[in-house]
């Protein structure tokens, strides 16, 4: 066994034996423990367990690679990955705290008086969260394949173990202290070789510093202008001001995010913990030191390893990499198929240019470029295996919020709340457990067997929550006199517009062939792409919701009391159950 | 507590204030206006650039906070803490 496979078995094993006696240490007794962990997690605790059940596989493995191509345009994923704390912060998680519920559709149910309007939210819930969770799932299995070199599936099932063993055993308890360690291991994990990278190259060992300073070779050149340069020599667009598909696309693209990251359950559900109004605004504050820890790093991360590789590949211009020297990391990846070379002008020389026909890199798949970045780079073998221990905390704590979403609104939504009202709290903690079991074997298969729709899930799941979750639970909050009725049609219509729009120009469920619009630009509303289409489907949510308000009589008294008495954040017990 | 609809309307002005601030700073400084900002420079940053990809996120920080520590203040105020 090579050093560096030693490094990884020992960083990947360590952390997941921690994650395992904290789950024992944290396992859970009641049903507060479970949906709600007790109830008394500090603020600071809550934040790092946010900011690990936020940070997704995608956020560790794929932002700074999108930031690396996308350049300024990979800014609507900043943006909008961290401004929806601050609407969560004010519009959203401290009136619910006050309410003191268990679960989002909990929250719609007593608000909007209808058991309707709690099934059309948890089969909201249920969409984004599921679709969410195959992405974290094959994360998982990626990562497992790639570093400890066992097939697909079989890294899958591990990682499906392994939250079982957590989730199961600890709820909502266990998987807030196991996301704590997660958070930790992945910071580190991503700021370390971040650090490394930016001393090398600029000299300063702080990224957010790094990226605005001049190269450590003496020349005197911002980086991001020698950036600026390497790529536009080559065809690419501008990396500083290379745009998105126009200003409007990417305004709706990033308030798409923005509403559906305060719409999204998984999220939501973690300010039932804390034990106060004030603590959840206070919580959303931490949260966001610990999200911003990793975003304000990710775009240094991102133009780094842009820069690195340019370099790697033409180290001056019209002097070009040797393929037969290519360095190792290149061969490693290219046995993956995640990166692709071919020999086009037959100089055994590699050309990489933004034309398709001279450009020999035929395949440079963006998520290798956070796991690829430390071998790039020339970093000690400790970091890459710290890497591939980071990676694997971000799939696993957001594949366990998700899957406590999931299963907390089939136990506690559907079961407790609709179909058995009467069931015993001990009944109820077995089923909670026994849901969680069969998520996590449904989110395996659906991880080994990806449905046709897996690549478009992100757009799907921050769509479904921007238009139909968010818009509810603020009309709840901050209009009295909203009823349920025009909540409901609210939702329906929104979530059914975005669908709409994102299957005709993406495939019914994304199946390749069926859309009927066609996936172009020329076809889309005012160049409106349908991963940013959140945005409009919330709109149109609000607005039906207002017509029906108009035409209808207004909430039932009992119920504007119940609103005026959420916004006053005196007596929010334990979060409790009904 | 005393006064509920004082309480609210002054919470009220507060998030306007901040969701008014969370819009410049991102839609504002970070899309609509970066290109004029973007021949301001901030070190090797073009400002507009900038306020994309690092400013925006420190400015909502800053924000977040002191929305909490002014609510806490109005807590008090309105004998509403708990």
């Amino acid at each position: 066994m090579d050093e560096l496979k030693l490094y990884t078995y020992i960083a990947v094993f360590g952390t997941f034996a921690l994650y395992f006696g904290i789950a024992w240490w944290a396992r859970a007794g009641s049903t507060s423990d479970f949906y709600v962990a007790g109830g008394g997690i500090t603020p600071f605790q809550n934040g790092m367990a946010i900011g690990a059940d936020w940070m997704s596989a995608a956020s560790f493995i794929s932002m700074a690679g999108l930031i690396a191509f996308l350049g300024y345009g990979g800014s609507v994923f900043l943006m909008g990955w961290t401004g929806g704390y601050v609407l969560l912060a004010m519009l959203l998680a401290p009136y619910m705290r006050k309410h003191g519920k268990f679960t989002v559709p909990e929250f719609i149910s007593d608000r909007y008086y209808s058991k309707t309007a709690r099934i059309v939210a948890v089969v909201c819930l249920i969409i984004a969260s599921v679709t969410y969770v195959i992405g974290q799932m094959k994360g998982v299995g990626v990562a497992f394949s790639r570093f400890l070199e066992v097939d697909y599936d079989l890294g899958l099932v591990i990682g499906m173990v392994v939250v079982w063993v957590y989730a199961v055993l600890g709820g909502m308890k266990g998987i807030t202290y196991t996301q704590i360690a997660q958070y930790v291991v992945m910071i580190f994990a991503y700021t370390i070789p971040a650090v490394f990278i930016s001393l090398q190259l600029t000299g300063n060992p702080i990224p957010q510093l790094g990226l605005g300073s001049t190269l450590a070779d003496g020349s005197g050149v911002y980086l991001l202008d020698k950036l600026d340069m390497v790529v536009t020599d080559l065809g690419f667009k501008e990396y500083t001001t290379a745009n998105m598909g126009g200003t409007l696309n990417m305004f709706a693209y990033t308030m798409s995010l923005m509403i559906g990251t305060a719409g999204l359950p998984h999220v939501i559900m973690r300010f039932f913990t804390v034990p106060s109004v004030q603590a959840a605004r206070q919580s959303a504050g931490y949260a966001l030191v610990c999200i911003a820890l990793l975003y304000t790093v990710a775009p240094a991360v991102g133009a780094m390893a842009r820069f690195n590789l340019m370099n790697t590949i033409e180290p001056a211009a019209g002097e070009n990499l040797v393929y037969d020297e290519r360095p190792q990391w290149f061969k490693d990846w290219e046995k993956t198929g995640l990166l692709k070379f071919e020999d086009k002008n037959g100089d055994g020389k590699v050309q990489y240019t933004a034309n398709a026909e001279t450009n020999e890199m035929v395949k440079v798949d963006r998520d290798i470029m956070v796991l690829a970045n430390p071998a790039i780079a020339n970093l000690p073998n400790w970091v890459i295996a710290l890497v591939a221990a980071g990676g694997l905390a971000a799939a696993l704590s957001t594949a366990a919020g998700l899957l406590l979403a999931i299963s907390s609104s089939v136990s506690h939504d559907l079961m407790k709340g609709v179909f058995v009202p009467d069931m015993s709290e001990k009944n109820e903690l077995l089923a909670g457990r026994v849901t969680m079991t069969i998520a996590i074997l449904f989110a395996g298969y659906l991880g080994m067997n990806p449905p046709g729709f897996a690549a478009g899930t992100v757009a799907l799941a921050f769509g479904l929550a921007a238009s139909s979750i968010f818009p509810a639970l603020m009309m709840g909050i901050f209009s009295k006199k909203m009823t349920g009725q025009a909540a409901v049609w609210g939702m329906i219509s929104g979530i059914g517009v975005t669908m709409l729009y994102v299957f005709q120009h993406k495939g019914i469920m994304f199946i390749p062939g069926t859309s009927f619009l066609g996936d172009m630009g020329a076809n889309w509303f005012f160049g409106i792409s349908p991963n940013a289409f959140g945005a409009v489907g919330a709109l149109v949510n609000f607005g039906v919701a207002f017509a029906i308000l108009k035409m209808t009589a207004p909430a039932p008294d009992h119920i504007q009391d119940l609103v005026e008495n959420m916004r006053i954040p005196t007596g929010a017990g334990a979060a409790h159950d009904h | 507590m005393e006064n509920k609809e004082a309480y609210w309307q002054e919470n009220l002005r507060l998030i306007f204030i901040c969701l008014a601030i969370w819009f410049a700073v991102s839609f504002g400084l970070g899309l609509l206006l970066v290109e004029p900002l973007n021949a301001i420079r901030l070190g090797g940053y073009k400002l507009g650039f900038w306020f994309a990809q690092q400013g925006s996120i420190y400015s909502f920080l800053g924000l977040i906070f002191w929305y909490g520590a002014k609510m806490n203040k109005l807590d008090k105020k309105y004998h509403s803490e708990g």
